[in-house]
């Protein structure tokens, strides 16, 4: 065994530039770390300030009963039932028509002036205010089409706002299927349809069924565009009975009935109020849960 | 040895955008021969291939011209460009185990055309395997998925794939990068059995390979045929041109 002597020009010294640098490097991180704090102050405050105010009301009941005296007290039941009516019959609506565009676009389309005249408009379209939205959605649908105020009308004119977000997340899922699959699928012979039926479409799921719940969020969330389409201040319904509304009713909506008992109303309890928001905030974050654990499984069975 | 003309490529060229990669070249294939590519990399030897199969119509700038007929049949003419594809096995550079079991990527291609007995698939998938040299190593786990095999094992599943619509043509594009020596020799080894009723075009960087296995090469450069000759002429002193024989012996560029 031999020692190696160490030149002692190398050996580490702590010289004053060293420490400056050190000394910005726990700045730098420190300051890093209090953004990411802060991103979590105002969710936290909410929640807690939300559930605090509306301990005192939030029950079964008040899920389940239609709101009482002129809204001043009572449930949110026919605003719940209302929003999941709204919701669910624009997915409906935006779903398919969103998927197979977004499958045209990515799988079948050249690169020629109308993809881009239609990416155009996909872009521009998410782009456009939701008060905008609902004054078409009121032209369009409401005065044009016939169908009058209702849950219908509303759900249509949600479905054209979403639209964006369901073509947006198909066409990436798509997109990240890899370009070689495709092709040794044609080269075996395989149409294009076969090859988007086989192999790209069921490899993207997932990410289609992110964009469904992203556009359910979107849609129990806005109150301008079905304010003028099919939402109304008050109704009340059958307690209880899932089916209460039909298609061409106007219908109450969480978000809409927020923004009237916390405006419009004078003397709401403001348990109610509190409470509303926060079953509003609850069923979203649900929502959004729901996309992270689809996403975290399918991701765990990913296929390459 | 009868000459039938399998391929016969007229004046082919083609471009990308305002880039012309293939410069008029003409050559013909015989009936159950191998001929071997060579030619360094960017000398369009893979555009060459997706010419013969029409997949280059996938590649949105792509402009083609001149004639290519498979069987007396022009590939720009044919009726059924889904016929003319099955009629050619196709095998790229990087292996592509498709996201689906391992039987289900051998069986994919009878499938589309229509294969539905489950007992001949059984067989069909049995042979192509055994074929690429792969059946012994996923006999047993057949259901398992083609993309976590190995990369050598997926390029043999690549080439059972290839084989599974039981072409008359089979395009090998640089198959031995992703495998190791052994088993490139044992598919060499099916590639001369598959001689007796395939033709075969053979592309690839090892010069070697070519000569082992071809009858004739092709040296392909910057997307013009230098020289194609039988094997004897181009890994000799006799080739014609200077270029091949540098590039032969590896003493090119």
């Amino acid at each position: 065994m031999s020692t190696v002597a160490i030149n002692p020009s190398l050996r580490f010294t702590e010289t004053a530039a060293v420490r400056r640098r050190n000394r910005t490097q726990l700045a730098v991180k420190i300051v890093f770390f209090l953004m990411a704090v802060l991103m979590l102050i105002p969710l936290v405050t909410i929640l807690a300030y939300l559930f605090y105010k509306a301990s005192g009301i939030l029950s079964w009941e008040f899920l389940t009963t239609n709101p009482r005296r002129g809204m001043r007290e009572g449930g949110i039941w026919s605003a719940l039932l209302g929003t999941i009516y709204l919701v669910v019959a624009s997915l409906c609506a935006a779903g398919p028509v969103g998927v197979l565009a977004a499958v045209y676009m990515n799988e079948y389309a050249k690169d020629n002036w109308f993809k881009r005249v239609v990416n155009l408009a996909v872009i521009n379209l998410a782009g456009v205010p939701s008060i905008v939205m609902a004054l078409f959605g009121l032209g369009a649908f409401v005065l044009f089409a016939g169908i009058g105020k209702s849950i219908l009308a509303a759900s249509l004119t949600l479905a054209v706002m979403t639209l964006p977000v369901i073509i947006t997340t198909t066409r990436e899922s798509l997109a990240a299927v890899p370009m070689a699959f495709r092709e040794a699928c044609w080269n075996v012979g395989a149409t294009r349809w076969q090859t988007i039926r086989r192999v790209v479409l069921p490899n993207s799921v997932s990410g289609i069924m992110t964009g469904f719940i992203f556009e359910v969020l979107r849609a129990a969330g806005e109150t301008a565009p079905i304010m003028f389409t099919g939402a109304v201040f008050y109704k009340a319904i059958e307690e209880g009975d899932l089916f209460a509304y039909g298609l061409f009713d106007q219908c109450m909506a969480l978000a809409m009935h927020l923004f009237t008992i916390s405006t419009q109303v004078p003397g709401v309890k403001p348990e109610v109020q509190y409470g509303t928001a926060a079953v509003l905030l609850v069923t979203c974050m649900c929502i959004n849960a729901a996309a992270i654990v689809l996403r975290v499984y399918m991701r765990s069975r990913k296929k390459w | 040895m009868m000459l039938e003309k399998k391929i016969e490529v007229r004046d082919l060229r083609l471009s990308y955008g305002p880039k012309e990669v293939i410069h008029g070249i003409s050559f013909e294939i015989y009936r159950n021969e191998i001929l071997g590519v060579i030619g360094p990399a960017q000398s369009a030897k893979t555009s060459l291939l997706r010419c013969i199969n029409r997949t280059i119509e996938f590649t949105a700038n792509a402009r083609m011209s001149g004639t290519i007929k498979v069987d007396g049949e022009d590939v720009n003419k044919v009726k059924n460009v889904y016929e003319l594809r099955r009629k050619i096995g196709m095998v790229a550079p990087l292996p592509v185990g498709l996201p689906l079991s391992i039987y289900e990527n051998v069986a994919f291609a009878p499938r589309t055309a229509g294969m539905g007995n489950k007992a001949e698939l059984d067989a069909l998938v049995e042979k192509c395997l055994r074929q690429s040299a792969l059946w012994d190593e996923v006999k047993d786990r057949l259901d398992s998925l083609g993309t976590k095999l190995s990369g050598g094992q997926q390029q043999r599943l690549t080439i059972a794939r290839a084989l599974s619509h039981q072409p008359e043509i089979l395009c090998l594009d640089e198959f031995s990068i992703a495998i190791d020596p052994v088993t490139t020799m044992r598919i060499e080894d099916v590639l001369k059995e598959l001689r007796s009723h395939m033709t075969i075009i053979l592309v690839t960087n090892l010069v070697q390979q070519a000569r082992r296995l071809a009858r004739r090469t092709m040296f392909l450069w910057n997307g013009e045929i230098i020289e194609l000759d039988d094997n004897e002429v181009i890994f000799s002193d006799k080739a014609k041109d200077k270029r091949t024989y540098e590039y032969v012996n590896g003493i090119f560029g």
